[in-house]
């Protein structure tokens, strides 16, 4: 099933699931959905190892004695997807050198994260294996904030954000800070590939970036805006909605990097106010309120702010 | 029997010596003092097309646990080597090799941890380690790190135990002195150790696994005790392997070495280099006619209590060397878990525990024989003694 030529989402919903149903994740995760949306980019013959950091989707998906996983997983620590991958894709080419693997044995090796672990304690362990340049993919499933362990805010968390440990209180506006740019940082590798992308109406740049990034040789980073129901505070029904509303007010541009040429997806048409899309959101119900209009106004100039620098990366010769 | 091939190197080279025969699949590993030389000398046998094992250049000792765990769990014979702070870093990733069932192979060049920094040997790092659920076993000298890294992998990889190994030697003392040593030919080794043929692995096409749950209080508990049961199915295993070890190179091992102690009446019992030390000045007390011995532990996991007693039974005393601060009060792991197994097997000797050769201090024939002399003056003499204090120190307190 290829994402090239004459893409139809119906024929991309005919592959056979390799996350299958069954699993705990929450209804209106956007996680899930994107994960397995990356999964359609392999190609159905060839095998797969998937990695994955402790979180919401670990302890989800594989509670002993139950997996939801077609392919082989390996689950290890939190901070070490990256390395523990490397490892498994290192071993692919010592067996395969050896003759322990047919030539015909074709393995890919996929690892997913969420934000806490991957801009943060998982960090170093990425940039290392992406540095080293394993043939593999690191998905970080960011939905900006611990959510597995209840909320703490993470580096990936945007600010005024509302978290367990960004309370919003009668001294607090929420997280302070802005949040961190993980797809520039490992654009910055100079690896062979790295995209954003998120939940979009025809799942067309998630679909084709997933599949890119499996078939580049070498590594690759995907970073992925995942809506968490309950972080955020939607309701389950938007998270669709929501993905929208990030790309339309420039929140979550659409991007990739190919081989260090960066090259924007989607510019919308008129971009949205930042509003629009904090507005759905619990954590930032503080901003609408009477006196909050220059908080507003400070995102407003950040997403502005880094909106222009994609603007030149991407318009650079 | 083989003949042996006579040589003379390091603890580093013999251990390297010993890989390059072995040749594993995979090698992370990130470089510390003073463990260093062996990931550089495994790089040169790669770029020399000696060995065509992947070596992994990580860029952390958390990297490079972890990248072994992955690798081994995808079906690739697996090894790394560290000291000291990165063992430590190492720490949650010891747990998860061993919890997994991965029989990745370590060799750990013993070294203090910090503070205040230090690079030279204590054995801070391992026991720090002792409760990991990784197999331990501890060398006298370079020809004992050379055999015991060859009979690591039929160890940790036999199927009633798939544990993770760790090799220790001394920091420097080990490591870095050269010695005589005799090595085997290479075709009798890779024999002896044989290929890795795990049951379930990652890149098995048509049978995936999954690896790592999540394991809720209705299960985890049955998995720690399938561990600890592995545990002890490794005792019979080493004696297994050393055996057929012993056909192939004449060179005993059990889980410790008995020196002089068929009439010992006052004993040392220790781990590592120091028991040269030992020996030395128990052969100058014997010539006096004072009848001691040293029991050298091998094998600190499992812990041989039983066999331990055993050996001591018919002593008076023995002085329980640890070359670690456990900082509880009391003594030492070593003397912690002697005195415990020989008061469980209901053998009442005295016992005293000392602390010595902390971060590369030097321990002397002096320093044994002040031991020996304590010992037998509170048995004789019932001259009161502490029941756990330091050797070595620069000022006696």
């Amino acid at each position: 099933m290829s994402t090239s030529g004459n893409y139809r989402l119906k024929n991309m919903l005919k592959q056979p699931e390799r996350l299958t149903p069954g699993h705990r994740m929450c209804a209106g995760c956007g996680a899930t959905i994107a994960i397995r949306a990356v999964l359609r980019g392999l190609q159905p013959t060839d095998h797969a190892v998937i990695g994955n950091a402790t979180g919401c989707l670990e302890v989800s998906s594989y509670m002993y004695p139950y997996t939801s996983w077609e392919d082989s997983y390996i689950h290890n620590a939190f901070e070490n997807a990256g390395a523990t991958l490397g490892g498994v894709e290192t071993a692919y080419k010592a067996l395969k050198k050896k003759g322990k693997l047919g030539p015909d044995e074709n393995y890919k090796f996929i690892t997913f994260g969420g934000d806490g672990g991957t801009y943060d304690i998982g960090l170093q362990s990425l940039s290392g294996a992406m540095e080293r340049g394993h043939d593999m993919v690191y998905v970080c499933y960011d939905n900006g904030a611990y959510m597995n362990t209840g909320i703490q805010r993470s580096s990936a968390t945007p600010m005024f954000a509302d978290t367990t440990t960004t309370p919003v209180g009668t001294e607090s506006d929420g997280k302070i800070q802005y949040r961190k740019d993980l797809a520039a940082i490992i654009a910055e590798h100079y690896v062979p590939y790295v995209a954003q992308s998120t939940l979009t109406r025809d799942f067309m740049d998630l679909h084709r970036k997933s599949e890119k990034a499996i078939y580049t040789e070498g590594a690759a980073f995907l970073n992925l805006c995942t809506p968490c129901p309950r972080g955020w505070r939607y309701e389950v029904s938007d998270v669709m909605e929501i993905c929208r509303l990030a790309v339309e007010t420039c929140y979550w541009p659409l991007f990739e990097v190919d081989h260090g040429k960066w090259i924007l997806n989607y510019e919308p048409a008129k971009k949205l106010p930042i509003e629009d899309f904090l507005r759905p959101q619990g954590r930032f119900a503080h901003l609408f309120k009477p006196g909050n209009e220059h908080l507003i106004a400070l995102f407003q100039e950040e997403v502005d702010k880094r909106w222009e620098d994609l603007l030149y990366r991407c318009n650079r010769e | 029997m083989e003949t042996p091939i006579r040589q003379r190197m390091s603890g580093n080279e013999a251990v390297s010596e010993a890989i390059r025969q072995v040749n594993p699949d995979v090698m992370p590993a990130f470089p510390i003092t003073p463990s260093t030389e062996i990931p550089q000398m495994v790089s040169t046998f790669i770029a020399n097309g000696q060995v065509d094992t992947e070596f992994i250049p990580v860029e952390s000792e958390h990297s490079a646990m972890s990248a072994a765990i992955g690798s081994e769990a995808a079906g690739a014979r697996t090894m790394t080597a560290t000291s000291s702070a990165g063992l430590a870093l190492m720490w949650e990733e010891l747990l998860l090799a061993a919890s997994n069932r991965l029989p990745i192979a370590l060799t750990l060049v013993n070294r203090t941890l910090s503070g205040p920094i230090n690079i030279n040997c204590d054995h801070s790092d391992s026991m720090g380690a002792r409760d990991t659920g990784w197999i331990q076993i501890y060398a006298e000298n370079n020809q004992e790190v050379y055999d015991n890294y060859i009979q690591a992998f039929p160890i940790a990889e036999d199927k009633r135990v798939h544990l993770p190994i760790m090799i220790c030697q001394d920091g420097f003392i080990t490591s870095h002195a050269v010695e005589n040593i005799q090595l085997l030919p290479d075709a009798p080794v890779k024999a002896f150790v044989g290929d890795y043929d795990p049951e379930e692995y990652l890149l098995n096409p048509g049978k995936p696994i999954a690896i790592g749950p999540y394991s809720i209080s209705a299960y985890a508990m049955e998995a720690k005790k399938a561990q600890a049961v592995a545990m002890e199915n490794a005792r019979e295993v080493i004696l297994e392997v050393a055996e057929r070890f012993y056909q192939m190179s004449g060179r005993k091992y059990g889980f410790f070495e008995s020196y002089r102690m068929e009439d010992a009446e006052y004993c040392m019992l220790l781990i590592g280099s120091a028991a040269g030390t030992a020996k030395e000045a128990v052969d100058e007390l014997r010539e006096q006619g004072f009848k001691v011995g040293v029991l050298k532990i091998r094998v600190f996991r499992p812990f041989p209590e039983k066999e331990i007693a055993e050996a001591l039974k018919g002593c008076k005393a023995v002085a329980i060397m640890d070359r670690v601060e456990s900082y509880n009060g009391c003594c030492g792991p070593l003397g912690s878990e002697v005195t415990a197994g020989l008061f469980r097997n209901k053998v009442m000797i005295e016992t005293v525990c000392y602390t010595y050769g902390l971060a590369g201090r030097d321990f002397t024939t002096t320093h044994v024989k002040e031991i020996f002399g304590a010992l037998k003056a509170l048995v004789e003499e019932g001259k009161p003694i502490p029941h756990n204090q330091y050797i070595g120190l620069r000022t006696r307190s």
